[in-house]
């Protein structure tokens, strides 16, 4: 994280340490340094825990786990687990494993990340640089939309799909995590395009230039970052997502979640935990791969106006 | 921010056209959520008014549904339940993300590495996750048992199990998941902030801990308005978390209004009470979010 | 607003009759997404397809059914239900109150269903003296599992009476084993409670206050001795047994932990699962003092209406369903036992024969009930309001007087 388009803060506030700690006379800035990491390794470990248990255990065979000592290393690695929940575990009357539900979660995840964000991007748009009388009221009424309880909306919004003729298919599907979408990727925009300089906006608009020239032109291209961070959110809320995807499915387009819920929560069938892990680990590593790859300009997405308000 | 095109003149149907062109453009946003957002809460509100149960039905019973919903001691626990859990929840995430975005902004060598750790949990879902720390809090196979078999063996972690200490262990799963998330966003905002000030208030001498009471933190106040919008959402929306960990037990002493929404309209066939418990759930939101966003959209201008 | 809320009323909640599949294929929606039970419903799918009938699977697990059933209503306000939907007792009746489900009498007079479902059964498969759903297995829930090595070891014999059963609890306990092995979940603490409840007070009392909700029976003593029976157990069980999971439980009798598991049939699964093979290694009895009663739950597949004419392939999937093959082979692996009477024991375990034999037995004597803790005594709602009390007085939140009183209000409350 050095490539902050302010000078760095960090800098400061690491210096900041130095400068009075030989201004005092105290030395000993070295033990203050070990401190720092070894609390640093003690978080990453109340952060990992949880993973180790569902690693672990996602490695051992299932007579290992009921004999007790879930928290141990294996006696007898294995990676059985892993290939079953891929490709063999009962799902549902076929052994068809989680293979083949991601792709229906990608058909049905990224149109909706893409649908949000953009409309998120143009409604932040409108918000900030063509604000007009009401617009804060509105934009007020939309955030806190994000609250709406989802069980709530259950009912009301399988009647409407209903209505709209998109029952039962991906796009109603597409179609519901837009709509619930929309507050938060709207929040992400408008907070950062609001720190954007309204004068080049003017500028660009003395040149004659036009409402979508000047988005398409001026905004969009410096809109990585909070893209980055908009699709992030979405696409871990809509990928994890289970109530609207039991529902609003059919039975060719059930999601992953779905179908790993299928997997942990039999009621009165063998409960084979291994497997369970092993799926789970499994139905997130997409989720996971976006935040290690995209990660890095996450922090940095946010830092370039989201939290600026 | 406010914008110039007000002030042009309105002559041709053109220029009307483009002055409403904004407008046009976040009209479909703005349709959407008048149905999908209001229209849906009126419709639960007016569902609460009526004898519904498996499906929606229009029989008018006035309050009864109310009536009956503080009748139930479940609801009572819900509710005292989120207000505990909210307030922990939000105020330890808060503290603690600000203190590992603190700790991570002194030069860290794997700052990388140590973030994407710290971020992870958000990318899972509880479905599973829920099961690996039901296990790890549970006396008999997780903590407690490994720190005993260590050889200290008075030590006691039976939280999950313990009526009165349950809700805790929630929070406990909980900040594990979201304070990495508010850990980002804070060390985004300190990333943010202008190096000279910090400067000019070091050579007046103010010390670390003055520096960042003073200068430092009050400047991330919109990464706290960010973070608290997202934390009182997922507070208010936690329901996988309570299913996965406890079910809503022991007993009753987990249940959030989530999982008694949940279990009253759609396990227990009673689809009013219900909906007179979302109204109730959306007024308490609304009470507390309202004002909150109020102050802080209108001091914008 | 006012508009939208007319057109939902007008095009009525219940826009069952709109499914667009093709009339040669049914789409299933149920939850026996695990192992064995997913296998053994795939017997079915093969032999619709020999038919010519499509399967499409619409699996979703989660509660019990519960998760299922919240997925059927936003399915059916969408007016996309599906054609068959696994179901288990009162929502049957709910659903066919709502005149959703379709006629299977022609189908049932065929094939005489009448005479081989038993009665108490036929109560959950039929409305207004209709057939409206297909009954796939009989679960019973009054089952103990037992580890036998513990058994033997501490020479106790196969309690017959509750005290019996308190004697074998406190020589286990004496021993420093955990008598129990109990999961804490309402559902679970409710199993046990059916059970001690039909042993303390027998069938009068068990029908008197779970299904005909009598009050004075609610609040009488014998209610509050169950109670305090209740009380007994749970100074029998481990400490950690809240939110424990049933199935770690019954790992605990597997692996020596603990003596007894108050459980349905299916745990026997679990027990197979890990190698250990009926009256060898694990012992099932009926809950000391209920030997002659059986109460039950029982998984059906209840028909959605197309229209006025039940679809061929609803028809002939109902069929498929009775018919003894598939009723011989799904129970076979579900550990339950066949919905139908005259279904032949021979592939059966010897809890699974034990089973079949105590189910015809308890049907012919009017000593079948359906059980209270799953959903086939009183509507969900009571049910769940019930598991509320007996949960609470399980966990120590008030003694057995209150819980009695608090029983009664819980019923009033829902009724």
């Amino acid at each position: 994280m050095t490539t902050a388009p302010n000078p760095q803060a960090t800098v400061e506030t690491a210096t900041a340490l130095t400068i009075k700690d030989t201004q005092t006379g105290r030395t000993a800035l070295k033990p203050a340094r070990l401190v720092l990491y070894l609390l640093l390794a003690l978080f990453c470990l109340y952060y990992l825990l949880p993973f180790y248990v569902m690693l672990v255990n996602s490695l051992k065979p299932l007579s290992e786990i009921t004999a007790g000592g879930m928290m141990a290393l294996p006696d007898d690695w294995t990676t059985a687990p892993w290939a079953s929940a891929w490709s063999s575990a009962q799902v549902g009357v076929e052994a068809t494993g989680l293979r083949p539900y991601f792709v229906n979660s990608i058909v049905m995840v990224v149109p909706a990340v893409a649908l949000s964000t953009l409309i998120g991007a143009l409604n932040g748009y409108v918000l900030t640089k063509w604000a007009f009388r009401g617009s804060t009221v509105l934009f007020g009424l939309l955030l806190f939309g994000c609250f709406i309880p989802f069980q709530m909306v259950l009912i009301p919004m399988a009647r409407m799909l209903g209505l709209m003729g998109l029952a039962g298919s991906v796009s109603g599907l597409i179609f519901v995590h837009f709509v619930y979408g929309i507050g938060f990727s709207t929040l992400y925009f408008r907070n950062y395009y609001a720190a954007f300089p309204t004068e080049l906006v003017k500028a660009a608009q003395i040149d004659g230039a036009g409402f979508f020239r000047i988005f398409w032109r001026i905004l969009l291209p410096s809109s990585g970052p909070i893209s980055v961070v908009c699709i992030i959110w979405q696409f871990t809320n809509i990928w994890n997502d289970f109530l609207f995807g039991a529902s609003f499915s059919d039975f060719d387009s059930q999601p992953m979640t779905v179908a790993l819920n299928n997997l942990v929560q039999s009621s009165t069938g063998v409960k084979e935990y291994n497997v369970h892990f092993a799926g789970a680990i499994m139905a997130a590593l997409p989720t996971l791969l976006v935040y290690i790859v995209a990660g890095r300009y996450f922090v940095r997405g946010l830092m370039a106006g989201s939290v600026k308000g | 921010m406010s914008n110039s095109e007000t002030a042009n003149p309105r002559g041709s149907v053109v220029d009307r056209l483009r002055d409403a062109l904004p407008k046009l453009v976040l009209s479909p946003t703005v349709a959407i959520v008048a149905v999908f957002v209001y229209g849906f809460i009126a419709f639960t509100l007016y569902l609460s008014f009526t004898n519904s149960r498996i499906l929606p039905t229009f029989g008018w019973v006035g309050w009864k549904n109310y009536e009956n919903l503080f009748r139930i001691r479940a609801w009572d626990t819900a509710v005292s339940n989120l207000i505990i859990f909210g307030l922990l929840y939000i105020v330890i995430c808060c503290v603690l993300g600000l203190l590992l975005a603190i700790l991570l902004d002194q030069r860290i060598r794997a700052e990388g590495f140590i973030r994407t750790i710290y971020l992870y949990p958000m990318a899972l879902s509880f479905i599973v996750t829920g099961v690996a720390w039901k296990w790890f809090l549970d006396p008999g196979i997780g903590l407690e048992a490994v720190v005993q078999g260590w050889g200290w063996e008075s030590f006691r972690f039976n939280w999950i199990k313990d009526r009165d200490m349950a809700i805790y262990t929630i929070v406990i799963a909980a900040v594990w998941q979201t304070s990495g998330f508010v850990m980002a966003m804070f060390l985004a905002g300190l990333r943010g902030i202008d190096g000279e000030m910090l400067k000019a208030a070091q050579i007046d001498g103010a010390s670390t801990f003055a520096l960042y009471r003073r200068i430092v933190i009050p400047q991330l106040r919109p990464a706290f308005m960010s973070a608290f919008v997202v934390l009182a959402h997922m507070a208010i929306k936690s329901y996988d978390l309570v299913i996965a960990l406890t079910g809503g037990g022991p007993g009753t002493a987990t249940e959030l209004p989530a999982t008694f929404m949940y279990s009253y309209t759609f396990s227990r066939n009673q689809m009013g009470i219900g909906a007179a418990s979302a109204v109730i759930m959306l007024m308490t939101i609304a009470a507390i979010i309202v004002p909150y966003l109020w102050s802080e959209l209108r001091e914008k201008k | 607003m006012r508009k939208l809320l007319t057109m939902m009323t007008a095009a009525g909640a219940l826009m069952v009759a709109s499914t667009s599949l093709k009339a040669e294929e049914v789409e299933v929606l149920h939850w026996w997404t695990s192992g064995g039970e997913a296998a053994a419903l795939n017997v079915l799918k093969e032999d619709l397809e020999k038919q010519g009938i499509g399967w499409q699977d619409m699996p979703v697990a989660g509660g019990g059914g519960t998760q299922a059933m919240t997925v059927l209503r936003a399915r059916v306000t969408s007016g996309n239900a599906p054609t068959a939907v696994q179901m288990l007792g009162f929502d049957i009746l709910d659903w066919a109150k709502e005149g959703a489900l379709a006629d299977l009498n022609a189908q049932a007079a065929q094939e005489g269903w009448d005479s081989v479902v038993p009665e108490a059964l036929q109560k959950f498969a039929k409305h207004d003296g209709k057939w409206v759903s297909a009954p796939v297995n009989v679960h019973s829930t009054n089952w103990v599992w037992a580890n036998k090595a513990i058994l033997d070891e501490l020479g106790i014999a196969v309690p017959s009476t509750w005290d019996e059963f308190v004697a074998a609890l406190e020589k286990v306990k004496a021993a420093g084993k955990t008598p129990i092995a109990h999961g804490g979940q309402p559902w679970q603490d409710a199993t046990v409670f059916d059970a001690v409840a039909m042993s303390t007070g027998g069938p009068e009392f068990y029908k008197k206050a779970f299904v005909d909700l009598d009050e004075e029976t609610l609040s009488s003593d014998t209610m509050k001795e169950t109670f305090d029976r209740m009380a007994v157990i749970r100074s029998h069980v481990d400490d950690n047994f809240s939110g424990r999971d049933w199935n770690l439980a019954t790992a605990m009798v597997i692996n020596g932990d603990a003596a007894f598991q108050m459980m349905g049939d299916w745990a026997k699964g679990e027990f197979i699962n890990a190698d250990k093979s009926p009256d060898q290694d694990f012992l099932c009895f009926r809950f000391p003092g209920t030997q002659d009663q059986v109460t039950f739950n029982a998984d059906q597949f209840a028909m959605f209406s197309q229209g006025a004419e039940v679809g061929k392939e609803q028809a002939a999937l109902a069929t498929a369903i009775l018919s003894p093959n598939f009723q011989s082979a799904f129970n076979v692996v579900k550990g339950s036992v066949p919905a139908r009477t005259d279904v032949s024991d021979e592939a059966f375990d010897a809890c699974g024969k034990k089973g079949i034999a105590d189910l015809k037995k308890a049907a012919a004597s009017g000593n079948l009930f359906g059980s209270m803790a799953h959903g086939h005594a009183n509507p969900a709602a009571i049910k769940n309001a019930m598991y509320d009390v007996i949960t609470a007085h399980f966990n120590g939140e008030y003694d057995s007087e209150a819980a009695v009183e608090e029983l009664v209000t819980a019923v009033q409350i829902n009724k």
